[in-house]
């Protein structure tokens, strides 16, 4: 066996300065990596779709979950995540023309394309952490369960709550206090335990109050799930005007628990079956931990570019490599931009 | 001292400056391409719900705009498309076989499970 090693040309071996496939060990490598990293992602996105098909009760529409834009509110569908795509397909481009200007050694073009890179990444990384936090807090309207057992989301524009007024003192406030602070979130929370009743509200204190609010707008309530007299149709049977005001302000002020879900966890979520959120939080989690080591990766080679250690080594290989890490997370992001939002 | 052991592998790392301004051009070209393949698929998304009845056909249309804004990613922008045909089957093959494999066992379980499901509910 021995003697037969011995005899093979040293050219035809990897040590023999002789790469496979004319590229480098450094490339072939991270090709290799992102293959099997692709093979995760792409099991994940079928394990999504496995899942979707054959879940009992309507999946989440994705124009219908993420509809808001930052500062505007809601009404835009899909315009968020557009924009997510968009500037992860533009800080792209900015890391192939990184890796253009390093073939023709121009430094500081290496530089210029690199930092581009980077501010891109930071934009996408702050994102999606936006639309986590949104998607994790929910609507003003929530999900909530009608008289008949049904489920519906609600769609609409919520009439803003103005005060609470005190008519029963509890411990720490006093009768005919007007509450003006953290109203929101007081009335949220109460709707959810069931502490709401014909319009009174029993407060953290043990105190009880008037609501005053606005008048809601195109209130809209979509079927998801069907609880006997309003019967769901694939996703889609809406109940709009003063029936959709009815059905939903008896479902909050029924001083029942659980009526109203507001936001996303891991137990419960305001948008679809429980397992739609889990598999939000993992791939969209996923891939944004992968953009974030590309761009702690991004800002290390940056550096190495900024010091000239690739200028001296002859060649900008590293960026190319970098160049790859950072083209994969565009293509997963196009994948789950497909089949989590748009289908 | 000059090293002979070390192996720098630098293979088509370097081209000229004319080279360079087209594949510049190319990429803007992509870019553009890209940008409105997206566009067209967020517009669609916003005008067709999915009760349509040409969702199906759109729904296939987003995969089909998928795989071709994957494919320029890949060989415009992963430069695959300028490595040598060998590497660009190394590395597509393998995958392709797998996950094709997969989408396949998960489709005929899900389907079948959808079956037992329907006819016990």
């Amino acid at each position: 066996m021995a003697s037969h090693t011995a005899e093979l040309d040293s050219k035809t071996l990897w040590g023999g300065k002789i790469s496979p496939f004319s590229t480098s060990y450094g490339k072939l490598m991270m090709w290799f990596f992102l293959v099997s990293d692709a093979l995760t992602f792409g099991g994940l996105l079928i394990a999504y779709g496995f899942t979707r098909h054959d879940c009992t009760e309507a999946w989440p529409i994705g124009e219908q979950t993420f509809n808001s834009l930052p500062f505007l509110g809601h009404g835009y569908p899909l315009i968020y995540v557009a924009l997510m795509t968009f500037i992860l397909i533009i800080s792209s481009v900015t890391m192939v023309l990184a890796v253009e200007a390093g073939h023709r050694m121009d430094r500081k073009g290496v530089t210029k394309w690199m930092i581009a890179t980077i501010i891109g990444g930071f934009f996408f990384v702050g994102s999606q952490a936006w639309e986590w936090y949104h998607f994790i807090h929910g609507s003003e309207f929530g999900k909530v369960e009608l008289a008949d057992g049904s489920v519906a989301i609600v769609r609409g524009h919520f009439g803003e709550i103005q005060n609470f007024t005190v008519i029963e003192a509890g411990k720490h406030h006093k009768k005919n206090e007007v509450i003006t602070k953290d109203l929101m979130h007081t009335f949220q929370h109460a709707a959810a335990a069931g502490h709401i009743s014909n319009g009174v509200i029993t407060l953290h204190d043990g105190s009880k109050a008037t609501i005053k609010k606005a008048p809601d707008h195109d209130l809209t309530l979509i079927i998801k799930k069907s609880g006997g007299k309003n019967k769901a149709s694939l996703a889609k049977r809406n109940i709009t005007g003063p029936k959709a005001k009815k059905l939903y302000y008896e479902a909050i002020y029924s001083g029942e628990a659980n009526r109203v879900i507001y936001g996303a966890n891991l137990k419960q979520n305001e948008y679809g079956p429980q397992q739609y959120a889990q598999f939000f939080f993992f791939i969209t989690g996923f891939h944004g931990f992968h953009v974030f080591s590309g761009v702690v990766i991004n800002i290390i080679i940056c550096l190495g570019v900024v010091a000239g250690t690739y200028h001296k080594r002859g060649h900008y290989e590293m960026v190319e490599k970098t160049g790859l890490y950072w083209h994969f997370v565009d293509l997963v992001w196009v994948f789950v931009f497909t089949f989590f939002y748009l289908i | 001292m000059e090293r002979d052991d070390l192996i720098e592998y630098s293979l088509d790392a370097h081209h000229s400056e004319e080279k360079g301004l087209e594949i510049r051009k190319k990429i803007y070209k992509v870019t553009i391409l890209l940008t409105l393949v997206t566009v067209v698929e967020v517009f669609l998304g916003a005008i067709i719900k999915q009760d349509a009845s040409i969702w199906p056909l759109v729904k296939w249309s987003f995969v089909a705009l998928t795989i071709l804004k994957a494919g320029y990613i890949v060989m415009v922008f992963m430069h695959l498309g300028d490595e040598r045909p060998w590497l660009r089957y190394v590395i597509l093959v393998p995958y392709f076989i797998f996950i094709l494999y997969l989408i396949f066992i998960a489709l005929w379980e899900a389907v079948a499970i959808k079956g037992v499901l329907n006819l016990f509910h």
